[in-house]
């Protein structure tokens, strides 16, 4: 079985949840002898090792195209490259973030096999959706060069490419719903995101939602028939790099972080709030907002209106091992989100021992029992429930004990035998 | 002549509202009153009261051949009296019959009995001058929350003046033994233990209106057929149910208020089988064996043990730092905390800690008011901490503790003031060494 897939980033290049996603599903997929696997990003990354891309003309880039061996498996994925700016997040995300640091790439030229060019302007706004029929293109050159059974694609910057895939060579397409516009825009929908959005489910042949909140949504707002879309949860690496970070807390109070783009659709202000209701009652305590969007600038004045800038702090945006070492750190970890297709980070802070406490309206409540749950809009129970978690030592021991346990049994491997199952019916 | 003892639990607890971490030393009240009303006039209304209607009408009927025991916990009584008083005047009717016996149990559905004696004697105590207030009986026969049972709990049973005692006829405990006999205490033989027949008694309170069940549905014929088939030998026959069982468990619709009639009527019509009250059946029966329970058994769950209760750490940690109070509680006299240290003490709290039913489809978990175990955890303890303040604010550290205090207070001052003498001897002694030698000299030339 051959699948060909499309995504728009992959390790070690990761701006969030997706790459990971994308990452740990392949990577279980690996796992099983005679499936095989071609991946397609329309990302470059500024620290690609040279020798790693072939390159077909003097001045352009095309299709760049890589193995990876993941070490603990046998089968080996084929990796593609187009070289192009596309971001999963565009306006209020960190698009701002973004935009400030790619203002400088130059407009560079995709040359496929059959000979004609494809600009990309590195920029965003209008032309983005330009940019993705583009992408569109290429994909169907891809297509065209290669055998595969299936056709799989990640969310919606690959829809279109899934589309045209499907078009060229007939053969059936999954989409793989890691969010939708709805949760981005807290409602605000884009109508061309929108369009494209539902443009693959309906074209799609199969659906996968990352939870049944993201499956209702795919029904209700999408009006896509409920039997064809199946829920398959996502999972979580066994982090090895965990243990091998020997950190010491250099202060004796406790740590409270929120962890994740600083945006609507993650609820930051919540947990403002309740950190604000929180230090009126306790003194040894500190919040962490660690993350980057275009919301920070609003919560650091919040906080300073607040008068609590002494006791909560702004990282940044935090990069690979920085996550972890703020893990190390925390004692209490908070989802407050709005609007969660899934959310993996709960399950990076329960395998660093971190009590976690998440919001009912994210995916990832359906499957966890041992964290506490609130509603994002109910700071008092979120104050309350983190002054439980600090206080009384036993519930804060018993859910890293069972969460840790629980986090281990989530496995990249069950779902991506999900994911088999679901390419089975559709090839038999 | 095989003998029925028949027993109702009726229980009901305060639940608490919602209490945040800011309510901790500014409220000092914990009660959900409006689920409390609305639950207790619900279950009065489709259980209580119809089923004491239907047993008074029997009790009237067959006069002196239908008995019954009961033990209503005190935290239901003042539930009753708060909410729906003529539950307890229809009680009342019923005793007055001279068909009811009450037993004894803790006053508020306490699991004190693993823990701290003394509380739990009050806490009985309590209870049976609640019951002698309003029913006018003195209970001879001790009925543990949720059929707790040890060796040790038996034998201090008999020490606080009682005859017997139910248990659950658990068949870890009872091996190939059967329930139907009457057993007495491994550590004081003098006090009997009745050991509940779970097979009947789910029957009825579990299996009743299920469909799925082989032997739906269940009548009357039928159910005192399996009684009369048992072996001769076997006297007695413990059917131990929740009353709740009538017209909530099993709703009215399901027919169980039409069987439980007709069942009656079958048991007093059969020359083999009578109804007895466990005080009369410890009078009449003859003990036939010891059985040994070193570990308590309760009748919740499967494994029939406290893991409901105690299973994991924040229900240990919970139930220590509350009985942590109880030496404080004895000095205790204002009548606001004795009433909520009672209510502290419900089982029904720690219950709600559990996280023992989260895949299993338990039916007793629609009593639980909380979302979580965590979430009624937090909430406890919160209501807790308050009542720690509270209880600290009406009995300060008593006298003993004051004198240890001032006695290490004088030992500090004395050792203050022998340091700060030595101090200064040590700076009398260092002056003269700086200036050692222009001192000698001075010295020498005075």
């Amino acid at each position: 079985m051959k699948i060909l897939m499309f995504g728009w980033e992959f390790p070690p290049h990761i701006s969030g949840g997706l790459g990971t996603a994308c990452y740990g599903l392949t990577k279980g997929l690996s796992s099983f002898k005679g499936l095989e696997i071609q991946f397609v990003v329309p990302k470059v990354f500024g620290d690609e090792e040279p020798a790693t891309i072939q390159l077909t003309g003097a001045n352009n880039i095309p299709v760049s195209k890589k193995e990876i061996a993941f070490t603990d498996t046998e089968n080996k994925i084929e990796y593609f490259e187009v070289n192009s700016n596309l971001i999963p997040y565009v306006s209020d995300e960190e698009f701002w973030y973004l935009k400030s640091q790619r203002q400088t790439t130059k407009n560079r030229f995709v040359k496929t096999t059959e000979g004609f060019k494809i600009e990309f302007s590195g920029t965003y706004g209008p032309n983005l959706i330009e940019e993705i029929k583009n992408y569109a293109i290429v994909a169907e050159s891809i297509a065209r060069d290669s055998s595969f059974d299936l056709i799989h694609a990640h969310d919606w910057l690959a829809y279109p490419a899934g589309i045209a895939a499907k078009r060229l060579s007939g053969k059936p397409l999954v989409i793989h719903v890691h969010a939708t516009d709805f949760d981005r825009s807290g409602g605000n929908v884009n109508p061309a995101v929108y369009a494209i959005e539902r443009d693959g489910m309906e074209t799609a042949d199969r659906i996968i939602a990352v939870s049944n909140f993201t499956r209702q949504i795919i029904i209700g707002k999408y009006n896509i028939p409920p039997e064809k879309i199946t829920t398959i949860y996502n999972a979580v690496e066994p982090e090895a790099k965990l243990n091998k970070i020997k950190l010491k807390k250099g202060l004796n109070e406790k740590v409270v972080t929120f962890l994740g783009r600083i945006t609507l659709q993650k609820g930051p202000e919540y947990f403002v709030e309740a950190a604000f209701l929180l230090s009126k009652k306790m003194k040894n305590v500190r919040f962490v907002m660690a993350g980057s969007g275009d919301k920070m600038n609003e919560m650091i004045a919040r906080v300073a209106q607040l008068g609590l800038s002494d006791k909560f702090h702004f990282t940044g945006f935090l990069k690979g091992d920085e996550v972890y070492q703020m893990l190390k750190l925390t004692d209490v970890f908070v989802m407050p989100s709005v609007s969660e297709p899934f959310g993996i980070v709960p399950l990076e802070a329960m395998q660093a021992n971190v009590p976690v406490i998440i919001s009912n309206q994210s995916g990832v409540s359906e499957i966890l029992k041992n964290a506490i749950k609130i509603d994002f809009w109910d700071t008092y129970s979120m104050a309350d429930s983190i002054y439980g978690l600090l206080h009384y030592t036993s519930l804060a021991e018993f859910l890293k004990k069972s969460g840790k346990q629980e986090v281990n049994e989530l496995t990249w491997k069950h779902s991506a035998k999900e994911v088999k199952n679901v390419y089975k019916s559709l090839l038999s | 002549m095989k003998s029925i003892c028949l027993f109702f639990q009726i229980h009901q607890p305060f639940r608490y509202r919602r209490y945040r971490f800011f309510d901790i030393g500014n409220d000092h009240y914990y009660y959900d009153d409006y689920a409390n009303e609305t639950i207790l006039s619900k279950v009065a209304e489709k259980c209580y009261l119809p089923t004491n209607k239907l047993l008074l009408k029997l009790a009237t009927k067959y006069k002196g051949e239908f008995k019954v025991a009961f033990s209503i916990t005190g935290v239901a009584l003042d539930q009753f009296e708060l909410y729906a008083p003529e539950v307890i005047k229809s009680f009342q009717d019923l005793t007055k019959t001279g068909c009811v016996e009450f037993l004894s149990e803790t006053y508020s559905h306490s699991i004190s009995s693993l823990k701290d004696k003394n509380v739990f004697e009050k806490q009985v105590l309590l209870h049976d001058q609640r019951i002698f207030d309003l029913f006018g009986q003195k209970p001879k026969v001790f009925r543990n929350t949720e059929m707790i049972y040890s060796d040790e709990i038996g034998a201090q049973i008999h020490k606080m003046g009682y005859t017997a005692i139910l248990t659950e006829g658990a068949r870890h405990v009872l091996g190939w033994k059967s329930p139907n006999f009457l057993y007495v205490n491994a550590i004081n033989p003098r006090i009997k233990v009745l050991m509940r027949n779970f097979k009947f008694s789910d029957d009825i309170s579990f299996r009743f209106s299920n469909t799925n069940w082989s032997e739906f549905p269940l009548t009357a014929e039928k159910f005192t057929g399996w009684i009369n088939k048992l072996q001769e030998k076997e006297e007695i026959v413990n059917l131990f149910l929740s009353y709740e069982t009538f017209g909530q468990r099993q709703p009215k619709e399901s027919g169980i208020f039409d069987f439980l009639e007709h069942w009656v009527d079958t048991v007093v019509k059969n020359d083999n089988l009578k109804f007895v009250t466990p005080s009369q059946a410890v009078q009449e029966l003859q003990p036939i064996s010891i059985v040994s329970v070193p570990d308590p058994i309760s009748w919740a769950d499967e494994e029939r043990d406290l893991t409901s209760w105690l299973g994991n750490e924040m229900q240990k940690e919970a139930f220590e730092k509350l009985y942590v109070l109880s030496q404080k509680m004895t000095n205790c006299k204002n009548d606001d905390l004795i009433k909520d240290w009672n209510y502290l003490q419900e089982s029904d709290h720690f219950y709600y800690m559990s996280t023992k039913y989260f895949s299993g489809n338990q039916g007793q978990i629609y009593k639980n008011p909380f979302d979580s175990p965590y979430e009624a955890f937090i909430n406890y303890m919160n209501v807790l901490s308050d009542f720690t303040l509270r209880l600290n604010e009406d009995v300060p550290d008593s006298e003993e503790n004051q004198l240890k205090v001032e006695n290490l207070l004088e030992i500090i001052r004395l050792k203050d003031k022998k340091i700060r003498t030595l101090e200064l001897e040590i700076q009398r002694l260092q002056k003269p060494k700086q200036k050692l030698k222009p001192n000698s000299k001075r010295k020498k030339g005075n």
